[in-house]
């Protein structure tokens, strides 16, 4: 990587860092955390679908392992929640590497991996709304006890600022996997899987890895949704609205991209609550504008708006040089 | 342990529910058979046809199954329009670009019913509709059975549309070689949409044959794709009989799991099935093709 790679998203980080100072009022606040949330787990979702083409359908089963990691473990055994970040991770890659093996192996890919991961997310769903170990129908309610070692605070930035450490370590590691062998790799297996086997790439590996890192990511996000709004169900953490989210921030920013993920999130999420307070108390009326813009870009912007941008910047670029071009004839 | 006769009839009533996903999959597997696509928008034009009986119901007056003459037409030309001006040119033919487009499209319509509807839940009631048929020592809900005669004859109607008639024959040509078929003439645009409207007025059929017994939210739909989706991989995507002894054989399954492991955990079964058909045997068990 080289300070071109990191400049950017060490610019980006900062400007997003001030953001607390100047916005204070708590809405606000709920909502860029809540962003940023999504915006991390698409980040996980970005690293297997975006640069490995393996369409997820069912990464609420890792975000849900990653909440239910980290809320069990506080409830039932006491351990600490920062230890209980790091289990949750480990877990959601856990999960993810055996959900990976056991369909790559069987060599599902395309709609049939879609199909297969949300059929598994559904199954956690249907189990963890039924057991008693993971508080059934009712729930998990994370004890309110404010104080960093808990990992809950007082002051919203600060969590605000936690998440936003965490997804811009997720950038970077997102810009060395896309510099890196690894990547090369990924995206090799995206492109043409039998070329690149060909070409000695050992793609099970390599998709397995992938799938790993993408669980263990996504598991975080699932983490730090538990812990800041102390509450979790079947239905929040393993439904499919989180399956949904995770892949349309990628779609809609531009799959593949290390900052998609991000742009993406904050645009529907922007978007949708433009939407709501001009509509009002129109139930799903975000939801509406979210699939909308899904069906929009996938039929105009593919590449999502990154892709757009590169576009009309290539556009912009021609024009200027065909103007130099003009401008140097005219002196001649 | 159960007595024989409580689980012969819950495998018999089973059977019946699962007439109804069979119907359910049948639409989606002939589209899949056709357009290679799968349709993640089927729950939620299921849940729109669902809404349509009720609607015919509550405010006309009109009975669920009366119901079906003036809305297979209607779902036919919905799902026609749906492909031939959104679904298509919107995909570009992607598979991937198809999953999203389906996908956003469900989340529109689903989110458009509950900005209509709310988010209450909705039943109608008939006169029939907690009527039993005794056979022998056991007594079958009489709307089930109805439901298990008509998915068999729609199941025969779409065999014969498909093997007696010139746009079946299309149909077919299209599914087997797409540029061979376009080659012959065949307007392959026409023939996706014309399978693509085909599918919606299976749902059609299954919508009213669902209401009498069932209930209807904007939401509703998500419960049945996942259970067609399993119907049609445990076929094998784009087998008409697959689809049919499939939805069969699903619906005893969730009915024996449901008695055995009680309610929350009965639709378990459904999916631990269709992921170790799909890991062990992704043609599923009646598949021909890949």
């Amino acid at each position: 990587m080289t300070a071109r790679d990191l400049i950017p998203i060490a610019v980006l980080a900062v400007l997003a860092a001030l953001l607390p100072l100047v916005v204070t009022s708590s809405p606000v606040m709920n909502f860029l955390v809540f962003t940023l949330i999504v915006a991390l787990g698409a980040q996980g979702w970005n690293i297997l679908g975006g640069f490995g083409g393996q369409f997820s359908f069912g990464h609420a089963a890792f975000f849900g392992t990653g909440a239910y990691v980290t809320a069990i473990l506080q409830l039932r055994y006491g351990v600490n929640a920062w230890a209980g970040l790091l289990l949750a991770m480990a877990a959601g890659a856990a999960v993810a590497w055996t959900i990976g093996f056991l369909s790559f192996r069987s060599g599902l890919r395309g709609s049939y991996f879609a199909l297969v991961t949300l059929a598994f997310a559904e199954v956690f769903r249907i189990l963890a709304n039924a057991t008693a170990f993971t508080g059934g129908a009712a729930g998990l309610l994370i004890k309110l006890d404010v104080h960093p070692a808990n990992l809950q605070f007082a002051d919203r930035a600060v969590f605000y600022w936690l998440v936003l450490a965490f997804v811009t370590g997720v950038l970077l590691l997102t810009r060395w996997i896309q510099r890196s062998r690894f990547g090369a790799q990924l995206v090799a297996v995206r492109e043409n899987e039998d070329a690149a086997k060909a070409l000695g790439v050992d793609s099970l590996k390599v998709k397995l890895r992938a799938i790993a890192l993408s669980g263990a990511v996504t598991a975080l996000s699932g983490c730090l949704y538990a812990q800041y709004f102390l509450y979790i169900d079947a239905h929040i953490a393993y439904g499919s609205w989180i399956s949904v989210e995770l892949l349309l921030a990628p779609i809609i920013g531009g799959v593949g991209t290390v900052f998609g993920p991000v742009v993406g999130a904050l645009t529907l999420h922007g978007l949708g609550e433009l939407a709501k307070q001009f509509a009002g108390r129109i139930p799903g009326i975000d939801l509406i504008v979210f699939g909308g813009v899904l069906v929009l870009a996938v039929a105009f912007a593919r590449g999502g708006i990154l892709g757009l941008l590169e576009r009309l910047r290539d556009r912009g670029r021609g024009m200027m040089t065909r103007g130099a071009k003009e401008v140097s004839h005219a002196g001649r | 342990m159960y007595s024989p006769q409580i689980i012969l009839e819950a495998a018999l009533n089973g059977l019946m529910t699962g007439a109804v996903y069979a119907l359910i999959a049948l639409g989606l597997t002939l589209i899949y058979g056709v357009l290679h696509i799968i349709n993640f928008a089927h729950g939620a034009l299921l849940t729109c046809a669902m809404f349509a009986v009720w609607v015919a119901w509550a405010w006309l007056g009109l009975d669920p199954y009366l119901v079906i003459v003036p809305l297979v037409p209607l779902m036919f030309v919905l799902g026609y329009g749906l492909q031939r001006f959104v679904i298509g040119p919107a995909s570009h033919g992607d598979d991937g670009n198809i999953l999203l487009v389906t996908l956003g499209l469900s989340i529109v319509l689903e989110n458009v019913l509950l900005a209509v509807f709310q988010s209450d839940t909705r039943t109608l009631d008939t006169d029939y509709s907690f009527q039993v048929v005794a056979l022998g020592p056991l007594l079958l809900s009489y709307p089930r059975v109805i439901g298990l005669g008509v998915a068999v004859v729609v199941t025969g109607l779409l065999w014969l549309v498909l093997n007696r008639t010139d746009t079946g024959k299309a149909i077919r040509a299209v599914a087997k070689e797409k540029l061979g078929a376009n080659l012959v003439g065949i307007d392959v645009p026409h023939v996706y949409a014309v399978t693509f409207g085909l599918g919606c007025a299976c749902l059609a059929v299954a919508a009213a044959l669902l209401m009498p017994t069932f209930y209807v939210n904007p939401r509703i739909g998500g419960a049945f794709v996942l259970v067609a989706f399993t119907v049609v991989v445990l076929g094998g995507m784009g087998s008409l009989p697959g689809a049919l002894l499939g939805g069969l054989f699903i619906g005893v399954v969730e009915s024996l799991c449901g008695l055995l492991l009680g309610d929350s955990l009965g639709q378990i079964g459904i999916f631990l099935i269709f992921i170790a058909v799909l890991l062990v045997r992704p043609t599923g068990l009646f598949g021909a093709k890949a």
